[in-house]
């Protein structure tokens, strides 16, 4: 530069700059919010690392009206089966059992009690119209720790062999299902 | 759990109970029951737990929350440590179930790279900035005056003092 004032495309470039940087940020949360809507981008789906491994060993006891089920159960599936964590005191549950009542006839779905009485959990299922071909209890809540749950409802999508292939820790909507699961669970069955 | 923004009628009622029956019962209310009985193994505990997040309140660890889901791994974390678990062994259970998010210290990886070395490249970025503001030279020093200047100038300040 040796004194020289700045050359005018210098000058340009330089007053550009924030721009750029903020144009860039903008875009980068415009991204991350239309995301958020079309459910492509979940800021509270913390935990992948249960992706693609076997389910977590476990022996849960029934939960009427019921029967229980082990991982011995879900690694001898041959087709897809969606395990759906839901307690009776969980209120975004209530809201995804019609969801899951339209889904049950395509997809299997086997239910875990979290961390709630028997006679709760009977009524709340009995309530919804029992969307669950199997319901386990897991009464103290050290079963759904090994599966990385942190709250309910939390959903998994177990492929053949008990592998899991899917998750989410908010209430299934029908767009997941028809953008997400069936696709996944379509390709997972042949 | 969190989810839940009502509270358990169940809840309201055993505290009822509780403040009934206060003078004749132990309360047991995020207890010290939950403690190891080895001082030295629920220190170790408490060191671990005070590292892993509390996925409820994000914010905590699972030593400071009274989440139930703090509650449940505080009482894996004491039971591993029982077991003689190496804190290592006990770091690696809890993220592989719940990724690296429960670490409250996030560990030096590609995508953590620019979170960690930011410190170092802010002042790496102010230094630079710094230099090559202090580098670039003043106005340069005017070249001296000609006769013909140094003329017309003394003319000017001679007119001034009349």
């Amino acid at each position: 530069m040796s004194g020289q004032p700045p050359s005018p495309t210098r000058r340009r470039l330089l007053m550009a700059a924030p721009l750029v940087v903020a144009g860039g940020v903008g875009v980068g949360f415009w991204r991350m919010l239309s995301g958020m809507t079309k459910g492509s981008f979940d800021p509270h789906d913390i935990h992948a690392p249960a992706l693609n491994r076997p389910v977590p060993d476990f022996a849960l006891p029934d939960q009427a009206p019921g029967s229980g089920f082990s991982a011995q159960d879900l690694r001898a599936l041959k087709a897809p089966v969606l395990v759906n964590y839901f307690a009776s005191w969980c209120i975004p549950c209530v809201a995804e059992m019609p969801v899951l009542n339209a889904l049950k006839e395509k997809l299997p779905i086997w239910g875990i009690a979290y961390k709630d009485r028997p006679e709760h959990a009977l009524g709340f299922v009995q309530r919804a119209g029992n969307p669950y071909a199997r319901i386990a209890a897991d009464r103290d809540g050290l079963a759904a720790i090994d599966w990385g749950v942190s709250g309910v409802p939390e959903t998994f999508l177990i492929g053949p062999g008990g592998v899991i292939r899917w998750h989410t820790a908010s209430p299934i909507t029908e767009t997941m299902i028809t953008r997400t699961i069936m696709p996944l669970a379509d390709s997972l069955k042949s | 759990m969190m989810k839940n923004p009502f509270p358990r009628r169940g809840g309201v009622l055993a505290l009822l109970a509780c403040l009934l029956f206060a003078p004749i019962m132990a309360m047991a209310v995020d207890d010290p029951s939950e403690m190891l009985p080895d001082p030295a193994q629920e220190q170790r505990a408490e060191a671990i737990g005070a590292q892993l997040r509390c996925l409820v309140c994000q914010n905590e660890s699972i030593e400071d929350s009274s989440a139930d889901l703090a509650r449940d791994l505080r009482h894996v974390v004491r039971e591993h440590v029982a077991k003689g678990e190496s804190n290592q062994q006990i770091m690696a259970w809890m993220v592989s179930r719940y990724g690296n998010f429960i670490r409250l210290r996030p560990p030096l990886t590609i995508g953590t790279l620019l979170l960690w070395i930011m410190p170092l490249l802010a002042l790496g970025i102010g230094i630079g900035v710094a230099w090559w503001t202090f580098r670039r030279p003043r106005a340069p020093t005017p070249a001296p005056l000609s006769d013909e200047e140094r003329r017309r100038l003394s003319d000017l300040t001679e007119t001034r003092r009349e």
